[in-house]
Order: C-alpha cells, then structure tokens, then sequence
C-alpha cells in the first residue's frame, strides 16, 4: 500500500511517499529524511526527547502518524537556527548549562520554543517547570534548563516589545 | 506494530461504514492507541484517520449558557479557551492537571473518552488480562496493584479509568453526542464507561462503528462556574496519572447553605465514579469542613479495597472534602501554576491532605 503526504518541513514543502502506514512521524524524520536532530528516547510518549512542533504546536513526534499529519507544518531542531545565528532558546540553553550529555537537549528546546509560543510563564519559574515536565533530562540539568527557558522568555518578550515599537 | 490498513474517510458516514468493518479502531491523535500498538496490546488491522473530517473542530455555546465540544477538539484548546474556561473551571482545571503539554497539544476531547486503562498487566500482553483477552484471568489480583479501584470491581477486573476530564465532565451531567449506522444518539457520560462486572472486554456504551462526534454541557453547569474545582493526587507532582481525584461544584446562597452540588471522582473505579449520595448529603447543610467531612465519607461507603489499596479509601475521603473546601472558597481568577495539585494551596487553606 502505497501512501503519499505532502508537509511543510522547515519551511520547505515537500511531497514524501511512505512505504509503510505504521511510520511514525519520528521514523519518517530520523530514518527517512535524515533529520536525526529529533531523538528517539522512550518511543511511548514518556520522555519528550522526539518533541517537534506541528502546525506551530509542540508535539511528541514518536505518538504522531506519519500519514495522518498530510498539509501540516512541521518545524525540528535542524530548522530553529537562522544560518550561523543560533535561536535564542538555543544560545541561552548554553548560557545557562541546561544540558550535560546533550541527548534530551534537542525535544528540551523545541519544547521551550513552543512553550514561549504558547506565552502563559510570565516569568514564573514554577509555570516554566509545570510546563516542561513531558521532557525528562536523565543527567538532571533541570536548574539550568528553567533558567534558560526563563532568559529565552526574557529576550522574546523584549524582541516582540521592539518589533511592535 | 501490527500492518493495518489506512483508511481517511471524508465524511462522518464514510468513517462509520468503514469502521463497521470487524477489526477497525479509530484514530484521532493516537497518542494511547499507537502507545498500545507499539506494545501489542491492541493489533487493529484497520485504522479510521478521522483528523481530517470537517465539522468536528468546534467549541460552541447555546443559548442557555451550555456548551457543545467537537469530538476533535484538543485538549489544550479547550482548557485554554477564555469562555469555555470561565463558565466551566473544573474541566479546565481537570485537562490541565492531565498528561504533558505535548499530549495534550495533541491529545482530543473524543479520543480522552475513549483512553484504555493504564493497568500494567493490560498492557503487558504477557501478562494475564481479562479486559484484553476475556477469560484469560487477571494477573492484578495478586500482583501490584496499589494503584487499582475500590470502588465497581469485579473479580474479573480491578482496573481504573484513568481520565481526568472525565471525573470533571461526570459531575457537571456532560452528554455524550454518538454517530453510528442507525444515525445519532445522545449518552449520559456517567453511562458511557462500564463497570466491569463479568465482562471487562466491554469498556464503553458504543457500538461497533459508533464514533463520538461531541461533547456538550448543560447551560446549569456553568450556573455552578463559582464554586468548582478538581483536585488530584499522583506519585509526582506533573504528568502522571491521578491516585485518586475529585471534581466537585457548589452553589451556596447567601447564608451560607448549600442548594446544589456535584461530586465525582477519577482513579478508583473502571469508570469517573459519580458520588450521588453524598451530592444529596450536602444539599441544605452549610458550607464548612464537618458537612465536608461527611461528604467525604459518604463517596467512600460502600469502597473496599481490591488488593494493596485500601490506602486509597482515606485518601479518597480527604480529597472529597479539601476538594469541596476548595470549592466553597472560590473559583480562583487564574489557576495556580500547578492546576489540581495538593501542593498549589491558596491563602487560607488547611495545608494537609
């Protein structure tokens, strides 16, 4: 059975035949299209480390079928940098060491970015762990993963003051 | 993961025909039933992709103050959308304090009532599970099970329901909208999930085919919007599923009385576990922690424990009234930061649980 989705990946449509109906978006992403930023932790929705945004909006990519995501957008980590200008999230994730071995970094930004997207932390630090809890860091880089988060806020509240000025 | 056919119907009665088909289940997110494909605890060979079906996407109000959800709706558009919030906190506090942001981005308002147990042995399919296999035993009856019901089980099954939105639509009279062959039909969502009695395979009041196409809620349940609030327990603080959780709503007149309330409770029966005898305990007592007391032990009457859990009965009986407490004090303007937990207490609160 052959299938054929059209998506919108980091801002390029592309047209993508799938082999197979049970490809997850994940499997289509890291084995597919080679895009490997995106990582495979639990596979069962646990862990967070596969989240991508879809339609703008954070998701767990390994609990997505491919096939049902046909028109969507999709956005991962390989589409957050503007050329050698990391994004925010990412340069404050380093400011703030909101990492150790690195492998939940990438679920951990996107997730941040869709976070400030959805703008409900207001700089509360608690808010920032409430909604951060469906991505686990095993190293336990918690402290520097909210402070960067927070700062990440900071710096897009005050770019969009500037971009309404 | 099992091959299935894909199937993405264009209409509600396409979807229905095709679902008829022996073998098929629905998806909408998927964020349970892939979880359960991977794991082989559910091999459909079918898969209706209802996600593209027009007409399913809406939350709209009635004339009397009610409100009608698509059976597609997220679970984070509803919680997070300003009316449907105002008129109706409970349910929005009770989506709010379930699963993760990424789930519930994804996760649907059809597909939440439509969610498995999350009994291990359910979906260990190594394991011995009645409501997966009928007549295959229950390997929870002597196993870890301090996390099953106390109240509606069965020798056959002990396994809980594991929604929070459900606990909050049950006690606010929310009606189940249902698309099937012989056309449409409304259920009562305290009818909707089945106790498991000898037949634990029957989970649900659907029949093959039916899809849930809405949610709606009676114009009086936003009447209770004032007083209405869910609380939950759980092994950790975010992103787990309730130990035991309560939703309860209040009307309370000016001298203090009770006229109206509503109780139910998540996380100890196969089913949101309305507790209608001590709603009717409360109705012309007043509002103070000796009448919630009361509710309390009344929700708990006829418990009993079904394995390591009769913890869950105490437990249960202080959620009741500190939920009813919470209530009597107040809808919040803006939920905690920590919505539905014990540990988000307001100015005032008696801090224990």
């Amino acid at each position: 059975m052959s299938l054929s989705i059209q998506v919108k990946l980091n801002g390029e449509s592309r047209a993508i035949d799938l082999d197979d109906p049970r490809v997850t978006l994940l499997d289509l992403l890291r084995e597919r299209l080679e895009l490997t930023g995106t990582k495979k932790g639990c596979d069962r929705g646990q862990c967070g480390a596969c989240t991508v945004l879809v339609d703008g909006r954070r998701v767990n990519a390994c609990l997505t079928l491919a096939a049902s995501i046909d028109g969507a957008t999709v956005e991962t980590i390989e589409g957050v940098a503007d050329g050698p200008a990391l994004h925010p999230v990412q340069q404050a994730f380093i400011d703030h060491d909101g990492f150790q071995c690195g492998y939940c970094t990438p679920g951990q930004i996107m997730s941040a970015i869709g976070l400030l997207r959805e703008a409900r932390v207001h700089g509360d630090p608690e808010r920032v762990r409430e909604q951060m809890s469906g991505n686990l860091c095993r190293c336990g880089a918690y402290a520097g993963i909210v402070e960067a988060v927070l700062e990440a806020e900071r710096i897009t509240v005050d770019q969009r003051k500037r971009g309404a000025a | 993961m099992n091959p299935f056919d894909y199937i993405r119907p264009a209409s509600i009665d396409e979807a229905v025909a095709a679902a008829s088909e022996p073998g098929s289940a629905y998806l909408a997110a998927g964020t349970n039933l892939l979880d359960l494909m991977k794991g082989g605890a559910m091999r459909p060979t079918r898969l209706v992709d209802i996600t593209h079906l027009p007409s399913l996407n809406a939350i709209e109000r009635d004339n009397d103050g009610g409100a009608r959800v698509g059976a597609l709706v997220k679970n984070s558009d509803l919680a997070y959308d300003d009316k449907f919030a105002r008129d109706f906190p409970a349910v929005a506090e009770a989506l709010l304090s379930g699963a993760s942001p990424q789930l519930r981005n994804a996760a649907t308002v059809g597909g939440n009532l439509m969610q498995r147990t999350r009994c291990a042995y359910f979906y260990d399919t190594a394991s011995a599970c009645n409501r997966r296999v009928p007549g295959a035993g229950c390997d929870a009856r002597d196993g870890l099970n301090a996390n099953h019901a106390v109240l509606g089980w069965s020798d056959a099954c002990i396994a809980t329901n594991p929604s929070d939105f459900c606990v909050a639509l049950a006690a606010l009279d929310a009606v189940v909208e249902i698309a099937g062959r012989e056309g449409r039909r409304e259920v009562a969502l305290t009818d909707f999930h089945l106790l498991p009695g000898d037949t634990p395979q029957d989970e649900t009041a659907l029949a093959p085919g039916e899809l849930i196409v809405g949610v709606r809620l009676p114009g009086e349940a936003a009447t209770l919007a004032w007083h209405s609030r869910y609380l939950k327990v759980r092994e950790r603080t975010s992103y787990a599923f309730a130990l035991v959780s309560a939703a309860a709503a209040l009307a309370i007149d000016d001298a203090g009385t009770i006229t109206d309330a509503r109780i139910a409770l998540g996380g100890v029966a196969a089913k949101p576990w309305r507790a209608r005898a001590a709603e009717a305990g409360l109705i012309g007592e007043k509002a103070n922690v000796e009448a919630f007391a009361a509710a309390g032990r009344a929700a708990f009457a006829e418990a009993a424990p079904s394995g390591d859990n009769a913890y869950k009965i105490r437990l249960g009986q202080n959620i009741v009234a500190r939920v009813l407490a919470r209530a009597a004090a107040g809808t919040p303007h803006e939920l905690p930061a920590l919505p539905a937990s014990p540990f988000a207490t307001a100015h005032g609160e008696l801090a224990h649980v």
